[in-house]
């Protein structure tokens, strides 16, 4: 059983601070949806607000449909997961997992069914005597999960539950709970200000900044026609190239650099006019040293100031004309022993791969 | 050996003046405050009591006429055991143990909201607010306590003035009074060990329980309650320890028929000049205190090294 999430109009103000201002969203039942953005930007306060902990100042929750206002979150058909996961110390792993049956007068033997079920669905069977102490860090998450899914909520709220784990065990439990999602099937609301766990987990993300909602979309859309400078620098990497817009052609603009012209593409509820100061964004990934018969839209000369190794790709920073920054990533199966630190070099990017946005801040500054 | 000495770990870490001064404070303390004065004690509750140029001589020797005094009474009394000084102490460690849970059950809330509700200025000024009282001396606290309990005292006064009652109510001569007094003179050394205890709690466990569905009673009973348990029990401890030992808030404020047991001991030694029962009765209010709080962690599984965090 899942159920929608509606945030209509939400905003919480912490005396004159808005911590999330306006916000109008609706999750979907069954949904993996994420909300993404820097710490400070609003999205535990959004997090709060659904799990009931939060009264927002203006606006409603609904979940399925139901105006949550009043309802404390105990009585809420939500479950939050706690980024120190806050399983309690003094149960055994059991009891930690069928805590919510035990307060609602559950008997025994069956909270013991119950928990043995869910030690099975996240693979810990026979461990229910445990303390939490004895477990490991993807145990003690996987812990957490099960006792939140015990009374078998209709939502399950997740506050940045991986961020204490290391990178391997972070990879695998991501991938991990998303399989859990699949087979309960109920809506997930995961915060993180980690944008790969976002992309790689959710079905749609919601990018924040300063607890105002940027971008809602599904992760590619996000990703690849972002909305702001924002989320074009925040989702991922991205070169900023700063002009005035020169000339439009169908969804194209023309920019006007310091460093040159370049042609990118505008996005449909962005319309930019000739004059318009802005911003063509140009992803690492997206910067091609040509080979030849390679035909690019746009050519940029660099000057290359140094390199990082990454394993899968090799990362370039260098300069332009202007002192600008640009990086580029090669991938490491391209042999790049020619180019060095000092190297001039021209380099190529399709228009269909660069963005054009109004100018405004970015998430980096 | 010198050499064996200062090479220990505590000696590096300290340094060598200030781990001899902790040394030497510390075995001062040990020896001379505790130990010497405890089997002086013990040794003499087992003597007769003589006057001091009598001693060592024929009449001073080992016995146990105290501590039968104690159980039986006196030689030519007529009663089966000593009703009285048994009842005294009796109620002394009854009441004490209603004191300490009266205590907790006070204390508790206020830890809790002190520790977990207030915003941080709020907690200082509560926090202040409990100490100042104690400021001032507990003979005097028990004085200004009995100026409110007296028969014409403020309250009375009060409650009659306006009408309430016609008649006072005999607080001191109901020990209401001395219990009230007992109540708050150690109730800081249950406040603190509670708070630091609760304090310690991260809130995410307390807000998990309620998201997991829990009631507030439930929460408490279940996550609080549990992981403060060191807490309670060394409040509770120092709160029974204290409260049985008590002599200035029962003499100024128990009623003229009733004795706490201390102010028996105290009669012993200096009204009757009967040091040695004096000592045979203060050995046995120790013992039986111990044995006390003992079992209770026994009950409550509680080590001795949980409570001393």
């Amino acid at each position: 059983m899942s159920a929608d999430v509606e945030l209509s109009d939400v905003s919480v103000t912490f005396g004159s601070f808005y911590a999330a201002k306006n916000v109008n969203v609706k999750v979907n039942g069954g949904e993996f949806f994420s909300f993404l953005g820097p710490s400070g930007c609003g999205k535990t306060t959004l997090l709060r607000a659904i799990s009931g902990f939060q009264e927002p100042s203006e606006g409603k929750v609904l979940i399925d449909n139901k105006d949550m206002s009043g309802i404390g979150p105990n009585k809420r058909p939500t479950a939050l997961i706690f980024q120190n996961l806050a399983l309690f110390p003094l149960m055994s792993v059991s009891e930690n997992i069928a805590f919510s049956l035990e307060v609602r007068g559950v008997s025994k033997e069956e909270r013991k069914k119950r928990a043995d079920e869910l030690l099975e669905l996240i693979a810990l069977e026979g461990q229910g005597d445990k303390k939490v102490h004895q477990l490991s860090g993807g145990q003690k998450q996987r812990v957490a999960i099960a006792r939140a899914l015990a009374v078998e909520p209709k939502v399950l709220l997740l506050d940045e539950p991986l961020s204490a784990l290391d990178l391997k065990l972070r990879q695998r439990m991501r991938t991990e709970l998303r399989e859990i999602q699949k087979r309960v099937n109920i809506t997930f609301i995961y915060i993180t200000h980690d944008q790969g766990e976002a992309l790689t987990m959710s079905d749609r993300i919601a990018v924040m900044n300063e607890g105002e909602l940027e971008q809602i979309g599904k992760c590619d859309e996000v990703y690849n026609n972002p909305l702001t400078p924002f989320v074009a620098t925040f989702v991922g990497e991205n070169n900023p190239l700063y002009g005035k817009v020169t000339g439009i052609e169908g969804d194209k603009a023309k920019i006007e650099t310091a460093d040159g012209q370049y042609l990118a593409t505008m996005n449909e509820s962005k319309k930019l006019n000739i004059g318009d100061e802005s911003i063509a964004f140009v992803r690492p990934e997206s910067l091609f040293i040509p080979r030849d018969g390679d035909n690019f839209d746009n050519k940029i000369d660099v000057n290359i100031e140094s390199f990082e190794f990454e394993g899968n790709l090799k990362n370039f920073y260098a300069s332009l004309k202007s002192g600008a920054k640009i990086k580029f990533s090669v991938p490491n199966a391209i042999d790049t022993s020619s180019i060095t630190s000092g190297s001039s070099i021209v380099l190529g990017f399709e228009s269909s791969k660069s963005v054009i946005l109004p100018k405004a801040s970015l998430a980096i500054d | 050996m010198n050499n064996f000495l200062f090479t220990q770990p505590f000696f590096k870490k300290n340094g060598k003046a200030v781990a001899i001064y902790f040394l030497v404070a510390i075995i001062f303390w040990f020896v001379f405050l505790v130990i010497i004065p405890q089997f002086y004690m013990l040794d003499l509750s087992f003597r007769t009591n003589v006057p001091p140029l009598a001693r060592g001589g024929p009449e001073d020797y080992y016995t146990f006429e105290h501590y039968s005094h104690f159980i039986f009474g006196s030689k030519t009394a007529t009663d089966a055991f000593n009703f009285v000084d048994l009842g005294v102490f009796g109620r002394t460690i009854f009441v004490s143990m209603l004191v300490t849970i009266a205590n907790l059950l006070f204390c508790y809330p206020i830890a809790f909201y002190i520790a977990k509700i207030a915003n941080p200025s709020t907690a200082r000024l509560l926090i202040v607010s409990l100490i100042i009282p104690f400021w001032i001396n507990e003979l005097l606290r028990s004085f200004a306590l009995r100026i409110l309990f007296a028969n014409e005292g403020v309250i009375n006064n009060f409650l009659t003035g306006v009408g309430l009652l016609d008649q006072g109510i005999l607080f001191i001569t109901y020990d209401i009074g001395l219990y009230t007094g007992l109540i708050y003179a150690y109730i800081l050394l249950m406040m603190f060990p509670l708070y630091n205890a609760i304090e310690s709690l991260d809130i995410n466990q307390i807000e998990a329980a309620k998201d997991l569905g829990s009631s507030s009673f439930r929460t408490h009973w279940r996550i609080v309650i549990p992981h403060a348990k060191p807490g309670i029990v060394s409040g509770c401890t120092m709160v029974f320890m204290l409260t049985v030992g008590a002599l200035a808030t029962p003499v100024v404020l128990s009623s003229p028929n009733t004795l706490w047991f201390p102010q028996l001991i105290y009669q012993w030694f200096n009204m009757n000049d009967n040091w040695s029962r004096g000592s045979a009765y203060s050995i046995i209010l120790l013992i039986v205190s111990v044995i006390f709080v003992l079992t209770m962690m026994r009950i409550f599984k509680v080590r001795i090294g949980e409570i001393i965090k």
